[in-house]
């Protein structure tokens, strides 16, 4: 029989990454902070193969920039889904503060990245005041996808607060040590209705491989590839390895064994 | 006119007497860029802005977004 009679069944394309209702081909998400200039921003976002581009709410320098060209030019809401981040926040109040305004600024558009910071050395989540954050937020309308300790029990938390997603840290945000409890993020896999995505921690494309072979939805960076020596090529690289590891994921590994395994028949060997 | 003095993104500003969020946005060359604004903590939508007249002491925040992860 000739192989080419029965052709391989074609995988069945990876129907994509869906939050709050809407699908995304894409599951990698970037953030457009640390980059040299707006245009650098863009050719790493396209480079990236994103859909949803994290932003930051900063107060406006009075009397400068009021001509200058802003970041929603560079990567204009009618392209991108843009999500307004609570970055720099250290308590709920203000983290649902900002994400009002953000929303005010966005159109009203409800999706949201709420992240309540507990200090400045590790940026480790205060999980307490983000709880409280997302209860508010949930029952005003807004989409929230929540930076969260890798903690399951957090994470069931949030989800039943009413969270669209939950973005647990692989290490510490901007650190690039990448997934540190591969364990940890299984168990909040496992048992997640919404999506997971890795929010922090990633350095470099193994990294996001791995985290997409664990089987998260998606992977959120910004430092791993604005930090980059040559970050668009690094953005490339993301876009990659976040597919890569999916299809790895969906293709399912083979067990780890401690024997050898000839990848060569036996049967018919000359010696 | 009197002028009073508002708090503008956490610094003084100065603003005559009955002058509106429209008018401080205006003054800020803002008008028709995409920000946001709260005045005391209470998000103002846009549409509002020419009938919310300021006050001594209001404290005015203007917001954009900006690059962040």
């Amino acid at each position: 029989m000739n192989l080419h009679d029965t052709p391989a069944a074609q995988p069945v394309a990876d129907p994509g990454l869906t939050i709050a209702g809407k699908t995304y081909a894409s599951r990698l998400l970037v953030g457009t902070g640390k980059y040299r200039d707006f245009e650098e921003t863009r050719a790493a976002v396209d480079a990236s193969g994103t859909e949803i581009v994290t932003v930051t709410i900063r107060r406006v320098n009075i009397g400068q920039h009021a001509n200058e060209p802003s970041l929603l030019d560079a990567v204009p809401p009618d392209r991108f889904t843009i999500l307004p981040n609570t970055g720099g926040c250290y308590n709920a109040k203000d983290a649902v503060y900002t994400l009002q305004l953000a929303r005010e600024l966005l159109d009203g558009h409800p999706l949201c990245k709420l992240e309540v910071l507990g200090d400045e050395k590790t940026l480790f989540p205060n999980m307490p005041e983000t709880l409280k954050a997302a209860e508010t937020l949930v029952k005003d309308g807004f989409q929230v996808m929540v930076y969260c300790s890798d903690d399951p029990i957090q994470a069931r938390i949030l989800e039943d607060i009413g969270c669209v997603a939950v973005m647990p840290l692989a290490s510490l945000i901007g650190s690039g040590m990448g997934i540190l409890n591969p364990w940890n993020l299984s168990l909040i896999i496992e048992q997640a209705r919404v999506p997971v995505i890795v929010d922090a921690g990633v350095g470099t494309a193994s990294d996001a491989a791995i985290a997409m072979e664990l089987g998260c939805d998606g992977v959120l960076m910004n430092t791993a590839i604005a930090g980059a020596r040559e970050p668009i090529r690094m953005a490339r690289a993301m876009r990659l390895a976040v597919e890569a590891g999916r299809e790895a994921f969906l293709a399912g590994r083979i067990p780890r064994r401690f024997a050898a395994s000839p990848s060569s028949p036996m049967a018919g060997r000359i010696a | 006119m009197t002028s009073l003095t508002i708090e503008l993104n956490g610094a003084a500003h100065s603003m005559r007497q009955g002058e509106t969020l429209h008018d401080l946005i205006d003054s800020l060359d803002l008008l028709g860029k995409r920000v946001a604004v709260a005045v005391n903590r209470e998000v103002v939508p846009s549409p509002r802005w020419p009938k919310h007249i300021l006050f001594p002491s209001d404290r005015v925040e203007v917001v954009v977004a900006i690059g962040g992860g």
